[in-house]
């Protein structure tokens, strides 16, 4: 059996979930104490991958990705480098529908930290960096481990606009989703099923983790 | 020493603050949200005053005409939180040495140590905060900032967060502490008891506005604002008016009353604590006749209301008598009270 599907999906989903962590975390910790003006615009844009069709994103991918659209049309004049309808086009497609949610767990977290726990680093003379590694991202571990967890989660789950922005090609950029569509649509069931039965294996475990991150939560 | 003169708006409170201690134990007393404790953070650079001046020991912390504002971490100020602040994910033994991170390794293990042993902390370096008392968790917090040598002090209601019957432990042991730190200390409290037992100098804050500083001692015997006397305990107020020559009316008490000394010409109100007003057998100076309102059974003595009846709104007397003594009187409806004139204090508005 052909495993390209699964890992590409693994692989698309886990390099998304890095970014997604990083600006995730770097946004959320900016939002947090950010002008109330801009914290409500920012909330709004931040979220709406969470709310809109993946096409709709999908389609705003392409207008900026695509060949003619001028960030794609950069790109392969500078460096050769084509945007979409490659493996990794995927990445951009997961990125943006993960996003919210690790945006919005990690605000979360960040927002519920005791302010004075920074406070108390400061004055004891600790950097701002060491108090942001070793004092405030420790102490929202768990909102911050949930974001990530359901980012990673969305990411391997993403359809829509990965099919618009990476489009279907075996061996090139299929994913476990769009896999499953295409046996669909040619009326191979029989490795549908299998699919299928790999997507909801992968996505019980996944709960399974957050849900055992969640019940450690409350326990502290 | 520490110099503190600093405004800070927010939204309809206006903090006005100003303040010098020496290097001593100085208290900031005053009601919850007077802006005692966000004076600390503005000292401690938490927070950021919108204009003024603070200087320690002759650095300057702050000063918004010449643009100058140190970071928390150059303050070289320690904080005690009111809720302690011990970082949940390090054990006591990290959360002290955190303290002493800008020190080498080998001078940090032993200030660590030995502070370690100073505050009776031995065998609960492992412990993690939410298994420590609240008095444990206090020493761990005063360690953790000792450690990292601070030139100053600041304490937010170091009490606060216990129960009655630890506190008085523990205010013995910060007695201590404070003692054996002995740089500038500030402390914040809304207990004038805590205040009087701890400080030397006292600062009374209304309403986010300072009085002068002054000695703990003179502030209570004698108050010379409304709000320092409320604050310090008293009961009973009346609108005075200086009539010369050490007399004064009471308005609200409806009587002319002797003052040991002439009293100041802005005077506005008279101030009686309720344990220096005492039954008179006859009328003569500094006598009032009132209705007993109410008879109040208190702890440790008998709580009686008076009436002066001029019925206005301090018209009400608060007299305190020992328990028993008020019995021995055969429980009168109207009683003769006299006040001795060394135990009126004249009192400026604000």
């Amino acid at each position: 059996m052909n495993l390209f599907p699964l890992t590409n999906s693994l692989r698309v989903a886990l390099i998304a979930t890095a970014v997604t962590f990083f600006t995730g975390l770097a946004v959320s910790y900016y939002v947090r104490n950010a002008p109330r003006l801009v914290r409500g615009a920012l909330d709004v844009i931040l979220t709406l991958p969470l709310v809109l069709p993946p096409t709709v994103i999908g389609f705003f991918l392409l207008k900026l990705l695509g060949p003619r659209a001028p960030v794609g049309r950069f790109f392969d004049g500078t460096f050769g480098v084509r945007l979409v309808m490659r493996w990794y086009s995927a990445i951009f497609a997961s990125v943006v529908v993960a996003f919210p949610l690790m945006y919005r767990t990690s605000r979360g977290a960040f927002q519920a930290f005791d302010n004075d726990l920074r406070a108390a680093g400061q004055t004891l003379g600790l950097s701002n960096t060491y108090i942001f590694w070793r004092i405030t991202l420790p102490n929202c571990k768990q909102g911050i481990v949930a974001g990530t967890i359901l980012a990673f989660a969305r990411a391997l789950g993403e359809y829509g606009a990965t099919s618009m922005v990476a489009g279907f090609t075996a061996n090139k950029t299929a994913t476990i989703s769009t896999t499953v569509y295409h046996l669909w649509q040619t009326g191979d069931d029989a490795h549908a099923y299998m699919w299928v039965a790999v997507n909801v294996a992968i996505s019980c475990v996944v709960l399974v983790a957050l849900n055992y991150f969640e019940s450690r939560a409350k326990r502290v | 020493m520490l110099t503190v003169d600093i405004k800070k708006k927010l939204g309809t409170f206006a903090l006005e603050v100003a303040f010098e201690t020496g290097g001593d134990i100085t208290a900031l007393l005053g009601a919850s949200g007077c802006g005692k404790s966000m004076t600390l953070r503005c000292i401690a650079g938490i927070e950021k005053p919108d204009s003024g001046r603070i200087v320690l020991n002759g650095r300057v912390l702050y000063d918004s005409e010449k643009k100058i504002n140190l970071t928390p971490q150059k303050r070289k100020v320690g904080y005690l939180f009111q809720h302690y602040s011990l970082f949940p994910n390090m054990t006591a033994a990290q959360n002290i040495a955190l303290g002493a991170a800008s020190h080498g390794k080998v001078r940090r293990r032993a200030a660590v140590a030995a502070m370690i042993s100073s505050m009776r902390l031995g065998g609960l370096e492992k412990r993690r905060p939410d298994e420590l008392s609240g008095g444990q968790k206090q020493r761990v917090a005063l360690a953790r900032i000792l450690v990292s040598e601070p030139d100053a002090l600041l304490l937010d209601e170091p009490f606060s967060a216990l129960d009655d019957y630890l506190k008085w432990q523990l205010e013995l042991e910060l007695s201590d502490i404070l003692k054996r730190f002995g740089g500038t200390t500030v402390f914040v409290s809304h207990s004038r008891e805590e205040v009087y037992r701890l400080a030397e100098r006292v600062c009374v804050l209304t309403d986010g506005k300072s009085e002068r500083a002054r000695d703990v001692r003179g502030l209570f015997a004698a108050p010379e604002t409304l709000s320092a006397c409320l604050i310090s305990g008293c009961k009973n107020f009346s609108r005075a008016r200086s009539l010369g020559n050490c007399e004064i009316e009471a308005v609200d008490w409806g009587v002319t009353l002797r003052v040991p000394a002439p009293p100041p010409d802005d005077i506005e109100y008279a101030g009686v604590r309720a344990h220096y007003i005492r039954p008179a057998a006859e009328p003569g100076e500094n006598t009032i006749e009132c209705a007993v309102s109410r008879v109040i059974d208190d702890i440790f003595a008998t709580v009686v209301m008076l009436d002066a009846g001029t019925g206005t709104e301090y018209s009400l007397i608060r007299m305190e008598l020992p328990k028993g003594d008020w019995a021995a009187l055969g429980s009168p409806e109207r009683i003769l009270v006299s006040i001795d004139a060394g135990d009126i204090m004249p009192l400026r508005g604000s």
